[in-house]
C-alpha cells in the first residue's frame, strides 16, 4: 500500500473545529512543513494537544501565534509569550496538565484503555475534579485517556505503508499520538520503498498511518 | 565563587556514582559541570533519553538532539532514546534517584511551588510534577531568598503548588537544610554564613542541631 501524497491531498480531511495533536518537544520532531499548511488552509476553532506552546514563529508557536487555536491542551507555554497574551486576554483557553499525565493519557487513548492512576499532581490544582482513588495506602489520580481527530506527525524514515523510525529525541510524543487519533498525517525526512526498513529497527508499525508527505 | 556555583558544587557532592539524575532547568543544569571524574552518572532527560552529555561547539549542534530545557546537547557513548510515555514511566516508576529543581517557593512540609504566580508568569508544569512525585530523592537548588530579598523557604508556599510534601534536601547560597520526619533541619552552612544570618532570611522554623557544619565541597 502506497500512502505518499502531496501536502494538500493530506491536510484536505481537516475541518474547522477539530481536535489535532501536534508532536514534538520545544520545535524538535515537530512537522514543520504541515504545521505550515494547516495554518495556509485557513482553518479555525482548532483544539490542539501539544507539548508545549513552541517558540513565536517556530514549531507549535506558528498554530498560536495564527489565532486559529480555541482549546489549546498542553503543559508549558513558558516560552511563547504570544500564548501567554492570549491567554491573559481570554482569547484562548489553555489547559495545563502535566508532561508525564499528558503522555500517558494519549497512551491509553491509543490504547483502548479506560483511564489510568497517576501520583502525579495529589494535593495541587491538578487535582481538582478528579476522583482520587487510595491504593495501598497511597493517594492516586483517576486520568482519563485523550484522543483526537488527527495527529500530525514527523519521523525520520517512513517506508510507502507508514512503518516510522524516529529519530533521537525528535520521537518524544510523535508514536504516541500516531495511536491516538482518526487520521494521522506523518511529514518524513526520507521515504524508501517496502521492504527497505528493518523490520526489528521499525519503532511504529505501519497500521497507524493514513497518509505520509515528503519532509 | 558565586551563589549558583556554590550551590551547583554543593548538591554534585550529593550524587553518588551509578545514579540516575534528571537536572531541571537553569542552576539545577549547571551541577553537571561539577561531578567528579570518579563518579558515573547517568543524566535523564524527560523528552526522551538517558546519557546526556555536554553542550556541543557552536554551529555543531544536531536538530534532533535537545535537553528537556530547549539547549542543544551531545549524549555519551551508551545513551538511549525513547519516547514521552516511556520516559515518565522511568520517572514515576521511582528509576530516577534524585532529581535537582529550582524553585519560586518551598516550605517546610516539603511543599514545592516552581510553575506559576497567578496573574503574573505561567509557566506550565512541563514534567516538574511527575518529578517531584516520581524521583526518589528531590533537591531544590535555589537561592536563599527572592530579588528582593524575601525569604524563598517559608513556612507555608503561598503559590500553587508543584507537588505536596515531596522536597528532600534544600541547598542555597546559605544553606543545607534536609526535611525530616521531626521538620526542617538545618545541617550546613556556607563558608562565612552564620547560623543566626541563615536564621534571619528564612521563614520556615528551622531545627538547629548542636552540630550543624561548614559546607565542603
Amino acid at each position: 500500500m502506497n500512502k505518499v501524497k502531496t501536502i494538500n491531498e493530506a491536510i484536505a480531511k481537516i475541518k474547522d473545529g477539530d481536535s489535532v495533536m501536534v508532536a514534538g518537544f520545544m520545535n524538535v520532531g515537530t512537522p514543520e512543513l504541515l504545521v505550515d499548511a494547516v495554518v495556509a488552509a485557513g482553518l479555525k476553532d482548532l483544539t490542539i494537544i501539544c507539548n508545549d506552546a513552541g517558540t513565536p514563529g517556530k514549531g507549535a508557536g506558528k498554530i498560536v501565534d495564527a489565532g486559529i487555536i480555541k482549546k489549546f491542551i498542553t503543559n508549558h507555554i513558558g516560552l511563547n509569550p504570544v500564548c501567554g497574551k492570549q491567554m491573559s486576554a481570554g482569547e484562548l483557553e489553555v489547559t495545563l496538565i502535566p508532561q508525564g499525565t499528558m503522555a500517558e493519557r494519549i497512551r491509553a487513548g491509543g490504547a483502548g484503555l479506560g483511564g489510568f492512576l497517576t501520583p502525579t499532581g495529589v494535593g495541587t490544582i491538578v487535582e481538582e475534579g478528579k476522583q482520587v482513588i487510595n491504593i495501598e495506602g497511597k493517594d492516586y489520580l483517576l486520568e482519563l485517556p485523550l484522543k483526537a481527530d488527527v495527529a500530525l506527525i514527523k519521523a525520520h524514515r517512513a517506508d510507502r505503508s507508514g512503518n516510522l523510525i524516529f529519530r533521537k529525541s525528535a520521537q518524544n510524543f510523535n508514536p504516541l499520538m500516531a495511536t491516538a487519533c482518526e487520521y494521522v498525517i506523518v511529514e518524513a525526512e526520507h521515504i524508501e520503498d517496502v521492504g527497505c526498513l528493518d523490520p526489528d529497527a521499525i519503532m511504529l508499525p505501519g497500521i497507524f498511518i493514513d497518509a505520509i508527505i515528503q519532509g | 565563587m558565586d551563589a549558583k556555583e556554590l550551590i551547583a558544587r554543593r548538591i554534585a557532592k550529593e550524587l553518588k556514582d551509578g545514579q540516575v539524575v534528571n537536572l531541571g532547568i537553569g542552576l539545577p543544569t549547571k551541577v553537571a559541570n561539577y561531578i567528579p571524574d570518579d563518579v558515573e552518572i547517568f543524566l535523564q532527560s524527560e523528552n526522551g533519553f538517558i546519557g546526556i552529555g555536554p553542550v556541543p561547539p557552536e554551529g555543531e549542534f544536531d536538530k534532533d538532539l535537545i535537553n528537556a530545557g530547549n539547549q542543544h546537547v551531545t549524549v555519551k557513548p551508551g545513551a538511549c532514546f525513547f519516547d514521552s510515555a516511556f520516559s515518565f514511566g522511568i520517572i514515576r516508576g521511582g528509576h530516577v534517584d534524585a532529581t535537582v529543581l529550582g524553585t519560586l517557593e518551598v516550605d517546610q512540609e516539603g511543599n514545592v511551588a516552581n510553575y506559576i504566580i497567578p496573574g503574573k508568569l505561567i509557566a506550565g508544569m512541563g514534567g516538574a510534577m511527575d518529578l517531584c512525585t516520581g524521583a526518589k530523592k528531590v533537591i531544590i537548588a535555589t537561592t536563599h531568598t527572592d530579588k528582593h530579598g524575601r525569604p524563598k523557604v517559608l513556612k507555608k508556599c503561598r503559590l500553587p503548588l508543584t507537588a505536596r510534601g515531596e522536597a528532600n534536601l534544600i541547598v542555597t547560597d546559605l544553606a543545607f537544610m534536609e526535611r525530616t520526619e521531626e521538620g526542617l533541619v538545618l545541617r550546613e552552612t556556607a563558608p562565612g554564613v552564620t547560623v543566626e544570618e541563615v536564621l534571619s532570611k528564612t521563614e520556615a522554623e528551622l531545627i538547629v542541631p548542636d552540630d550543624v557544619k561548614e559546607m565542603d565541597f
